[in-house]
């Protein structure tokens, strides 16, 4: 793992994991932890998720209970607001994440819904805030706490993870449980889950009013300094796609046929296409598209290209979500360094 | 769309046999216990880097900001300033100029 910060912990997965496989190993998937006061050992039988607010039954569940729920199955892309902010230019301050703070697994676990339902939410319930074990270092300091519409936390999507890739979390990935909200950034992806709280007002708490948002443009994208943007709270993904077996500087034979592959999301909706380019965007070429592991999970892709001229070359891969959404040619920019999915382009030669 | 394990059994039958081990078995869970590293470096520097090292440890270690990008000078006071009002770091006034300064010299950038 890359060590961006050692406490609390913010680990980055190598990129070459990514050309590997469609799914993240557990022991290499990205960390991130905002507040230092995380326990670091959890007892089964002693853990309880509480669930209260704006509901007719307050619940006290332990993990036996939540084990004991409809089960459900999914695979989905976690992604930091602020993957590859290293690359943003004018630099912005903030973990100086390359590309590898996203990964993709398959959760096992209940439906929020469920959950939801068996407390009873009240008329006049707006949302659902999402708070875990970790805490401030400082009193008075703001606590980590993500909050949803209520209608997207019943959605039947949204879910409670006891499982990734068929193992219990890791306690840096949040163990016992982690909220999954498919297509969206992993800032709400809440670890170590045990307090549920049903909301009658929208919630004002720090981490959803003032951090974790986005100017409310197409792209996030402002000009520096720009003043007077609407800013809203982060939310869906958007397509990204990137090439894994071939890294800048590559260079290959002039003429023969090359194999480019990686992997492409579409954020909150499916991957529709993924197209490639081995003259810097004049043309594109349709890449092949590996096995279909559901609308929220990365795609593998593959394609074949070949360099005719000696020289420079800039390769590029773009993603098309089946809502008709296809990556930018321009970089977005905004104060906090969140959602770049611009085209990624690779510098190789040809010799 | 969620899968439901239970009605991809029933539709799909034994076609999906490691998945059916899925719906069998309910993962047992068992409690953990980690190491977490205290992260013990300090900002190098000598005595122009005590006032950093006394007031920016507390919460998180000095890696991330050693890592940060070279920003301008008012920039390194916001992050200063949002650590206090923010993150409720305890950071007495006198401390913020030499703080910045140090920032602004190690991790600056010229012209901004
Ligand atoms: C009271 C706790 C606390 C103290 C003390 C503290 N910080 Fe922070 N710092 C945070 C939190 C919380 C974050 C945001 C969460 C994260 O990045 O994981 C943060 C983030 C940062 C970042 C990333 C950029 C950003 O705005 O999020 C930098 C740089 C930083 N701190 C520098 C400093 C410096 C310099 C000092 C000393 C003046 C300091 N911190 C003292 C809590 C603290």
């Amino acid at each position: 793992m890359i060590l961006q910060r050692t406490r609390p912990p913010l680990l980055e997965t190598p990129f070459e994991v990514f050309d590997r496989s469609v799914f993240t190993p557990n022991d290499q998937f990205y960390v991130r932890w905002h507040w230092a006061v995380i326990p670091t050992s959890i007892e089964v039988a002693k853990f309880r998720l509480i669930v209260h607010g704006q509901v007719e039954t307050p619940l006290s569940l332990s993990l036996e209970e939540i084990v004991g729920l409809p089960r459900v199955e999914l695979a989905a892309v976690s992604q930091c607001s602020g993957n590859s902010r290293g690359y943003v230019l004018p630099r912005v301050a903030g973990a100086q994440w390359s590309n590898g703070a996203m990964g993709n697994a398959k959760w096992t676990g209940v439906r929020l819904k469920d959950i939801l339902d068996r407390a009873g939410v009240k008329a006049g319930a707006v949302q659902v805030r999402f708070n875990g074990l970790d805490e401030p270092v400082v009193e008075g300091a703001p606590d980590f706490m993500k909050s949803l519409d209520i209608d997207h936390a019943r959605d039947g999507e949204v879910m409670i993870a006891y499982a990734m890739n068929g193992q219990q979390l890791p306690l840096l990935n949040g163990f016992p449980l982690r909220l999954v909200v498919p297509g969206w950034y992993s800032t709400y992806w809440v670890k170590m889950l045990n307090d549920i709280e049903v909301l009658a007002q929208p919630d004002s708490n720090y981490w959803m009013k003032t951090a974790y948002t986005i100017p409310d443009t197409p792209y996030a994208n402002v000009t520096p300094g720009q003043t007077g943007v609407k800013m809203v709270p982060i939310n869906r993904m958007e397509p990204r796609s990137f090439i894994t077996n071939i890294q800048n500087g590559a260079s290959f034979a002039a003429g023969s046929p090359t194999l480019a592959r990686g992997i492409a999301f579409g954020g909150d909706y499916g991957v529709a296409k993924v197209d490639f380019s081995a003259d810097g965007g004049k043309s594109w070429q349709p890449a092949q598209l590996g096995q279909d592991e559901g609308k929220y999970s990365f795609r593998q892709w593959e394609t074949y290209f070949t360099l005719a001229a000696k020289g420079n070359h800039s390769l590029m891969v773009r993603c098309t979500n089946s809502k008709g959404e296809a990556q930018p040619g321009n970089a977005n920019w905004n104060p906090a360094g969140f959602m770049r999915n611009v085209i990624e382009t690779t510098a190789v030669t040809a010799a | 769309m969620l899968t439901s394990i239970l009605r991809l059994g029933l539709l799909l039958g034994v076609a999906l046999l490691p998945l059916t081990v899925w719906a069998q078995a309910a993962p047992a869970l068992k409690s953990v216990s980690v190491d977490l590293p205290a992260g013990v470096q300090m900002f190098p520097g000598g005595t122009a880097a005590d006032p950093i090292n006394n007031n920016c440890l507390a919460c998180h270690s000095a890696d991330m900001v050693l890592n940060q990008p070279a920003l301008s000078k008012a920039a390194w006071e916001a992050v200063v300033k949002k650590m206090i009002n923010v993150y409720k770091a305890p950071i007495a006034e006198a401390d913020v100029p030499p703080i910045v300064a140090y920032l602004a010299t190690t991790k600056g950038s010229a012209g901004e």
